[in-house]
């Protein structure tokens, strides 16, 4: 038997129960098309959420305030809560060679009013190499400038949330319009760019004001809540973090690194840890997927004795012309072969299908990558194969006079 | 040629042993129409199957065409059963929903025979077979016994066996259709001098052949001419 008539006998015995066969084949192709989806489902949301921890900012060390401890006591009111940082400090961080920006902030959040709307958002003291450390985008005016920041100007850059919530959805231009930070008037002089964050944290319902204003006018201190620094480059992180370390210790009079009074978050080490959480978000969909593949094969495998029991006689008559156990094994695992392989294709389209559509309708960027439809591909001609193979041996052990009586 | 010497089965279960065989010896020449008959359980079914190459015996040899297959294993049988021997089976054994056609061709499929040749090869053994053109390409459940009957024989004669083995072929068929296809195999074996080996247990249709060998509880009981040959009457209807 030549590959053309193992095709031919196979297709013709598929298309003898066509209902059974296809229903065997939906089996194969919900699995194929659920490891697909999901997959891309997750490694949609791994990419998503990797380019949002980007667009705060490439090669990104955060450094924010340590716990505070009272003398003599071991209360402690908490990660960040300490006002330990200041502007000399990240002033200090400038000399380190692997350090391209850095962006001190002080963060407090105020009632902000506006033509008689108001609102209660974070209002963000920094500098003007902010845009640069955090990717921040000017849509319309311009950032804080030095001068800005030295003068203690009272200016304001605004989020394009805050300035939906001040002045209301198409308000138009806003600049040189005039809002109250805590009963003190501020000047528009620009609006950021929209980054799409949501919810906690989000990054475009924020006013930025100059460092010294905010310190001068708002909060009357001299600490700023976190310092952004922008390393030179991605190999450069790890330097870079280790020379601020030292630096902020050596200036706060710590010798022990324990006992830091500050904390330093890397970009990279955010990335890995939210990718490692998508990752396995990933695999618990696909195993929950891999589930129905495993139940479609054993469907396939549950046809397939069903048909060696009911072809006996055909079997039988095969033998009796001269058809080797090797070609009644080809031939059944063909069947299973071909069932899994067509339901394979079909589930892989269909699978694509279920990921534009979830992309389309539920907002999920999803990612069809190659090596899923290859993984997908690959475990169900190897569940055709694993269970077609014991059906295929049954009916290739038949003895062919007991084959030929049977009724 | 065919040269049974000394065939000897028995069954075993458990600690049963049945003798179906005993010491069966005979000759078959090329181009004979042998009949071999005999009652339900004397043993000529096992016969059949260890001249068919289904079935090996406990002891003695088997030479078909001076090989001795007694003692061959599976897939060696088949391989002899794929070149030398054609079946006729009581109940047809066609594929169902396939074409006459296709049927006819299944056994060149295991031997080999290149495609462009199957299709002429099965037209040649449909025409001998007797069976009308415009059959040849209904499927196998559309036609009647009779008709069945003759495409199982054009499968048998398909790759020019050395023998053709037809376990009571007539079993199935009424009286008129079962003549047409034993003036079949009579044709078959005057024309074409096929070896046929036919197996029954009516003696009205064992008489159709040249020889019968009687077979009773596994032994040889009588093995000669047939001196009252019937002569099938050869119609073309049906």
């Amino acid at each position: 038997m030549n590959a053309e008539d193992i095709f031919q006998e196979t297709f013709a015995a598929l298309t003898v129960n066509k209902l059974r066969s296809g229903l065997t084949m939906l089996g194969v192709i919900i699995g194929i098309a659920s490891v697909i989806a999901m997959i891309s489902i997750g490694q949609g949301a791994q990419g998503s959420i990797q380019s949002r921890i980007q667009s705060i900012g490439s090669n990104l060390i955060l450094i924010t305030p340590g716990f505070t401890r009272g003398v003599g006591t071991q209360v402690s009111t908490g990660r960040g809560s300490a006002q330990t940082l200041t502007s000399e400090d990240a002033s200090a961080l400038s000399g380190i060679a692997s350090v391209k920006a850095i962006a001190p902030e002080e963060s407090k959040r105020y009632q902000v009013t506006a033509t008689g709307k108001n609102t209660n958002t974070s209002v963000n003291g920094t500098v003007p190499a902010y845009t640069e450390v955090r990717n921040l985008e000017i849509d319309t005016g311009s950032f804080i400038t030095d001068e800005n920041v030295s003068s203690a100007s009272k200016v304001a850059v605004l989020g394009p949330t805050t300035r939906d919530d001040l002045f209301g959805v198409g308000a138009g231009d806003v600049i040189g319009e005039s809002i109250r930070i805590n009963h003190i008037n501020f000047k528009i002089i620009g609006i950021t760019k929209s980054k799409g964050g949501t919810g906690f944290g989000n990054q475009d319902d924020m006013i930025f004001v100059p460092l010294s204003t905010l310190q001068k006018y708002l909060s009357g201190d001299h600490y700023v809540t976190t310092i952004s620094v922008a390393a030179q480059n991605q190999t450069s992180m790890a330097q870079a973090q280790q020379q601020i370390t030292s630096t902020l210790l050596a200036r706060h009079n710590i010798s022990d690194a324990t006992q830091a009074d500050f904390q330093i978050l890397n970009q990279q080490d955010i990335i890995a840890t939210a990718s490692s959480v998508t990752g396995i978000f990933t695999i618990l969909l696909a195993s929950i997927a891999g589930i129905s593949l495993v139940v479609g094969g054993i469907g396939i495998m549950n046809m397939m004795l069903t048909t060696v029991t009911e072809r006996t006689r055909e079997i039988g008559l095969r033998k009796a012309i001269g058809a080797t156990k090797k070609d009644i094994s080809l031939q059944f695992l063909a069947e299973s072969f071909t069932l899994t392989f067509v339901g394979g294709v079909i589930g892989v389209a269909l699978g694509w299908f279920i990921s534009l559509g979830v992309a389309k309708f539920a907002n999920i960027p999803t990612q069809v990558s190659l090596g899923s439809i290859i993984l997908a591909f690959g475990v169900s001609a190897f569940i055709g194969i694993v269970f077609g193979y014991y059906p295929a041996r049954r009916a290739a052990g038949l003895n062919p006079i007991e084959a030929l009586r049977y009724e | 040629m065919i040269d049974c010497k000394h065939i000897t089965k028995i069954y075993k279960s458990g600690s049963d042993e049945t003798v179906v065989l005993r010491d069966v010896s005979f000759k078959i020449n090329d181009g004979e129409f042998v009949a071999i008959m005999g009652p339900s359980g004397s043993g000529k079914s096992t016969l059949m199957h260890i001249l068919g190459a289904l079935d090996s015996p406990t002891s003695g040899q088997y030479f078909l065409d001076k090989r001795d297959v007694s003692s061959l294993s599976d897939d060696e049988l088949a391989v002899v059963r794929k070149h030398n021997i054609g079946f006729v089976f009581q109940a047809y054994n066609l594929l169902k929903r396939a074409s006459v056609l296709r049927n006819v061709t299944l056994p060149l499929l295991y031997a080999g025979v290149p495609t462009r040749q199957r299709q002429e090869k099965a037209m040649e053994a449909l025409i001998s077979a007797g069976m009308p053109k415009d059959r040849w390409h209904y499927l196998s459940n559309e036609l009647s016994g009779g008709q069945m009957q003759r495409v199982a024989i054009a499968r048998a004669l398909v790759n020019n066996p050395s023998l053709i083995l037809a376990d009571e072929p007539t079993g199935n068929l009424d009286s008129v259709t079962g003549e047409i296809v034993l003036a079949t195999f009579q044709k078959l074996n005057q024309e074409k001098k096929c070896t046929i080996i036919l197996i029954t247990h009516e003696l009205y249709v064992a008489e159709h052949a040249d020889r019968i060998i009687h077979i009773k509880d596994g032994q040889i009981t009588k093995d000669e001419k047939n001196s009252k040959k019937r002569n099938a009457i050869i119609s073309e209807k049906n």
